[in-house]
């Protein structure tokens, strides 16, 4: 991480807790990055998490307000603080067994209240922190340490999830799309009103290691060829669409 | 003074009120809505913050948040809400969270009967959570009590920055009673020091200052084990030690002056009642009754349940011949006074969804003299 960044990482931390080649890395890079190009003041945020790697994003690397919860209970908590105290901007970061399994009623009820927080949901399409179980988000047929003979079920669409329970904004994008990205993490921060962003991260150690994508390399490259915009979707057929993951935002209110 | 009329539940809602709490979050659960319900309207007139959560899980977790944000917070609920929510008290005692949880207890277990009573989740209370924690749990005997206590829950919450359970039963959240609210009432608030270690301290007490979300101080919350500025420590069996046994011990070592009780004719009593809740008023009833036809009998009433009086028990329990404990439940707190008392402890139970009457109590009594 280039040094410029350091200001937004506690001091004292010579590490971070991520496997080498894991996503979670890069997406909090990009969330730092966010961050100084809308000038935000870090002791005026709050950052709250779950239980999962992805819940150590925020906890302890950020240098500001760091509430880590329960296991699916980062929305609850984010929800309390920001309606007691409205100044702060409160962000959840956490991962999708955690937003989506276990917590998933939290997650549209806050979209249906359109909670005034930003929340960004590091999809590792797996349980990284227990060991690789299958997740709501692993793709039909992908092979975890539950799914010995194939995930028999479709993921979880989270996007159309919280925009159908009333989400003002929502967007999904891969860590493989960095700009794209960071463009809507600054948006998010910036629109009023419950804000989502299904971040798509590699999670070479849990997910990779089950489906023949054990290195970095593969699990970055499974992520950018499976991730295709919007708009290149549009020309597609179902046939073709089959499998892959449309990133992009899907709704938009401040627009 | 000011004089009122009320139930046990808007008893609550008020003394919450009154002791300064600003958010409420809520599932709805009979027989504890009237709380929520007058806390709404309430809350309108004088600025809290309330909210209606997706269930009891949501709603102490919103308590965490707020909590942190610097409320005094609170919910209430009954048995099953009650148990939907202790992975969070035991979250709020490894944090130091301060909050207040009302459980207007009902008859169970399961379902059980929603509009009946009983006082059953006395050991829930105590054990509901993983690993080794202590909380606080109050018991009124009357709406003018728990009024009182519910002031008092707030006030040990933030003195020892501990979950405080205030352990009402139906027959108290629905009764009417004339209560008196005094014009000064002593309120204690969190205590607060810059740049202070949020998680460690070596004041006698075991408490430390807790700072607030938004003032600079870059906090780290986590329920993981962690050092005194919040630094996860997984693995450093030293400091979970550590860790575990302050929070125990800022509990235990304070106990008598967190603990709180009333005796009735002790001085000679050979047979003892010890009573709480509801039940305490069928008891003392009794013992007046039995006192006047010259039985040497008195009465501990518990108006704390959690930390329990064990050095009291003990006393008690030496100079007794026996002593007798009715309860709406199997025998929850009986257990607990055979744990201190070295003479013989009789164990009446009722679990009929109804109020044990002096009746009862007298013929059970007269059954063991
Ligand atoms: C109540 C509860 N159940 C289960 C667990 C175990 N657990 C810890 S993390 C986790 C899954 C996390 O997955 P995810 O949110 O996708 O995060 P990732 O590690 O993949 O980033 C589970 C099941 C827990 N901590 N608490
Ligand atoms: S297990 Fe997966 S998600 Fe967790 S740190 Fe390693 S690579 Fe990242
Ligand atoms: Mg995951």
């Amino acid at each position: 991480m280039p040094r410029d960044m350091e200001q937004y990482l506690r001091p004292g931390l010579t590490s971070t807790t991520f496997c080498p080649g894991c996503g979670h890395g890069i997406l909090m890079g990009l969330i730092f990055r966010a961050i100084d190009e809308l000038k935000l003041n870090m002791d005026e945020m709050l950052f709250v998490s779950g239980i999962g790697c992805a819940g150590w994003i925020p906890s302890p690397h950020f240098n500001a307000d760091t509430l880590h919860t329960l296991h699916g209970r980062a929305i609850p908590a984010a929800t309390g603080a920001k309606m007691f105290n409205p100044k702060l901007t409160v962000m959840v970061i956490s991962g999708d067994g955690d937003l989506a399994d276990i917590g998933g009623n939290h997650l549209i009820h806050a979209a249906r209240r359109n909670m005034d927080l930003t929340v960004i949901c590091a999809s590792n399409m797996v349980y990284g922190m227990t060991g690789g179980q299958v997740c709501s988000t692993t793709p039909a047929g992908a092979f975890t340490r539950t799914t010995a003979q194939g995930n028999p079920y479709r993921p979880f669409d989270l996007c159309k999830l919280v925009v159908a329970a009333g989400a003002t904004y929502a967007a999904r994008y891969s860590v493989t799309q960095p700009f794209a990205l960071k463009a809507s993490i600054k948006k998010a921060l910036q629109i009023n009103g419950f804000c989502f962003i299904e971040v798509l991260s590699p999670c070479p150690t849990q997910f990779g290691r089950h489906n023949q994508l054990d290195t970095p390399v593969g699990t970055i490259k499974y992520l950018m060829d499976k991730c295709i915009t919007k708009k290149r979707a549009k020309n597609l057929s179902p046939e073709e669409l089959k499998n892959k993951i449309i990133t992009g935002e899907f709704t938009n209110g401040a627009d | 003074m000011v004089r009122y009329y009320l139930s046990g539940n808007e008893a609550i809602a008020e003394g919450a009120i009154r002791a300064g709490c600003r958010y409420y979050a809520g599932y709805p659960i009979t027989p504890s809505s009237e709380i929520m319900e007058r806390i709404s309207v309430r809350f309108n007139e004088i600025g809290g913050v309330f909210i209606q959560m997706e269930d009891e899980i949501a709603s102490i977790g919103s308590v965490i948040g707020a909590s942190w944000a610097g409320a005094k917070a609170m919910t209430a609920t009954s048995g099953p809400g009650f148990t939907l929510m202790q992975e969070t008290v035991g979250y709020a005692a490894m944090t130091e969270t301060p909050l207040v949880v009302v459980d207007v207890q009902r008859a169970g277990p399961g379902m059980g009967q929603a509009t009946r009573v009983a006082s059953g989740d006395i050991m829930q209370a105590k054990w509901g959570s993983s690993g080794d924690y202590q909380v606080i749990a109050l018991c009124p005997w009357s709406v003018q009590e728990a009024y009182e206590q519910t002031i008092k829950a707030f006030n040990l919450a933030e003195k020892y920055r501990v979950p405080v359970l205030l352990l009402t039963e139906e027959a108290i959240g629905h009764l009417r009673e004339r209560i008196d609210i005094m014009k000064d009432i002593e309120l204690f608030n969190r205590k607060k020091k810059a740049g202070a270690a949020p998680f460690g301290t070596k004041e006698r007490d075991g408490v430390p200052p807790m700072p607030t979300f938004g003032e600079g101080e870059k906090l780290l919350v986590t329920a993981s084990t962690h050092d005194s500025y919040g630094f996860r420590k997984t693995d450093d069996p030293l400091i979970h030690d550590r860790l575990v046994s302050r929070l125990n011990e800022k509990i235990i070592n304070n106990r008598e002056k967190i603990i709180d009780y009333e005796k009735y004719y002790l001085e000679d009593a050979k047979v003892v009642v010890i009573s709480y809740g509801f039940t305490a008023r069928s008891s003392l009833f009794t013992v007046e009754a039995m006192r006047e036809e010259g039985e040497k009998i008195g009465m501990l009433r518990l108006k704390t349940l959690w930390p329990f009086p064990d050095g009291l028990t003990r006393d008690i329990g030496a100079r007794a011949k026996v002593i007798f404990v009715p309860e709406m439940n199997k025998g929850q707190v009986a257990g607990e006074v055979r744990k201190y008392a070295s003479c013989q402890v009789v164990s009446f139970t009722q679990t009929n969804g109804e109020v044990i009457y002096p009746d009862t109590i007298i013929e059970q009594l007269r059954r063991h003299l």
